[in-house]
């Protein structure tokens, strides 16, 4: 390819100084316009050559962009557009990673916060269960201690109400022998023991 | 040569003058030949040099060859459609042809191979002869069938055939000779309002100053030029394009 760059470039720097040779014009003046003036033996000459070299340039100049010069310039770009997708695809590729990777975090996030307020629900039952467990275990002792004391306390009052008929028929016996001279025991705790019953007192 | 005694010479620009001597003479080498070569030396030097480096992100020459090939490119396949693909280089050619045959013609002492009715009508000859041999190998005797169109009015076939011959061969007439107008009426504006500065120029003391006005004129008129130049190159191949598609498609 690179000969056929310094043909044409050859050509073209020829050109440029054939400029300079160009001589004025011919011996015979032309008439009206140089384009048309066919009949012209110098003009029509080269009006008739220069479609021929213009057929032959035209020719020289589409073989070389139709070989040559076009399917580079197409090359280049496929080149470019190839280039440009892949690297479209590349970062594509790296899109999707980055998602699945922030949403792999993310679930991980969520996993993770889940666990810790499950452990904290878990936490907070199991203190709750356990507070409730001592509260009842304190409430059954208080209420065993109440139970004991109440006990005792009947207990003791039974004691002291019985003790209570022996303390009113002593009196009720000392009473009556004071005032009669002589009591019967048996008759006395009878009448305190019926006088009591009546009371409700037994 | 602008001005010979009071006539302004506006048309001798056009004239052929041989170039390489002796050589030249005998083989019809002209100036304007010389510039056609040049035309395509340059563009070969610009798509073969401009894309030597093969870069991705392309230097200026490289994105002007490049910028050239996708203009070029999506006007065939907008125009033609993808069976215009083939036609691509062609009409690359054409245009890039075309298209610094008018540039170089603005530089000063070049010459403009566009200007001459034999060459742009040799290059509408091609386009002719080639829209009409794609239009017989797709279709063959079908393509006949483009000079009455489907529907017409049978007893109508008398004036819409002629007339649809005629518009099909001015085709190429009328390619042609808008390309050679536009750039011969360009060059003969120029010419004579550069003729105007000399003539004026001359006139005294007050010359100079009133001289000026053809000058500025002639100023806008190389700007002008510079658009017609580009978009002469255009209409040419889009019309190019759309002969095409009337070859490929047939309507």
């Amino acid at each position: 390819m690179k000969p056929r760059v310094l043909i044409a470039a050859a050509l073209a720097g020829l050109a440029a100084p054939c400029m300079a040779l160009a001589a004025s014009t011919g011996t015979v003046p032309v008439e009206g316009m140089p384009q048309l003036a066919f009949g012209h033996p110098e003009q029509g000459r080269f009006l008739v050559a220069n479609v021929v070299w213009l057929l032959i340039i035209f020719g020289v100049l589409y073989f070389v962009m139709a070989q040559y010069a076009l399917p580079r310039v197409e090359s280049v770009l496929a080149e470019r557009r190839a280039r440009i997708e892949g690297d479209l695809e590349q970062a594509q590729a790296a899109k999707q990673q980055a998602d699945a990777a922030l949403s792999e975090h993310q679930a991980a996030t969520a996993r993770a916060r889940a666990e810790a307020q499950a452990a904290i629900a878990a936490a907070t039952q199991q203190a709750q269960a356990e507070a409730s467990a001592k509260a009842e275990a304190l409430n059954a002792r208080l209420n065993a201690q109440i139970e004991e004391a109440e006990r005792r306390i009947a207990a003791s009052r039974d004691q002291a109400m019985s003790a209570l008929r022996t303390v009113a028929a002593d009196a009720a016996e000392a009473l009556v022998a004071r005032l009669t001279g002589g009591a019967d025991r048996a008759v006395v705790e009878r009448a305190v023991g019926s006088e009591l019953a009546a009371r409700g007192r037994v | 040569m602008a001005a010979e005694g009071k006539t302004i010479d506006a048309l001798s620009q056009f004239e052929l003058t041989p170039v390489l001597g002796i050589v030249g003479n005998s083989v019809g080498f002209s100036q304007s030949t010389a510039h056609m070569l040049l035309a395509v030396g340059l563009i070969t030097a610009l798509m073969m040099y401009g894309m030597a480096h093969r870069a991705v992100v392309p230097g200026r020459l490289q994105a002007l060859a490049e910028s050239a090939y996708e203009f070029v490119h999506n006007l065939v396949t907008e125009q033609v459609g993808d069976e215009g693909r083939r036609f691509f280089p062609f009409v690359f050619s054409l245009f890039m042809f075309i298209l610094f045959g008018n540039l170089l013609g603005l530089f000063p002492y070049a010459f403009t191979f566009t200007s001459h009715i034999a060459v742009t009508f040799g290059l509408a000859a091609i386009v002719f002869v080639l829209i009409t041999v794609v239009a017989l190998a797709i279709h063959g005797r079908k393509f006949f069938g483009y000079f009455f169109p489907e529907g017409a009015p049978v007893w109508l076939a008398p004036i819409i055939v002629p007339v649809e011959i005629v518009s099909y061969l001015s085709r190429p007439v009328s390619l042609s000779i808008r390309l050679f107008a536009n750039m011969v009426a360009g060059h003969v504006m120029l010419k004579v309002f550069a003729t105007f500065v000399i003539l004026l120029g001359g006139l005294g003391v007050v010359g100079p100053f009133v001289a000026v006005l053809p000058l500025a004129l002639n100023i806008a008129l190389v700007g002008f030029e510079l658009l017609v130049a580009f978009l002469q190159a255009y209409v040419f191949a889009i019309l190019t394009c759309i002969y095409l598609h009337d070859a490929v498609h047939l309507h």
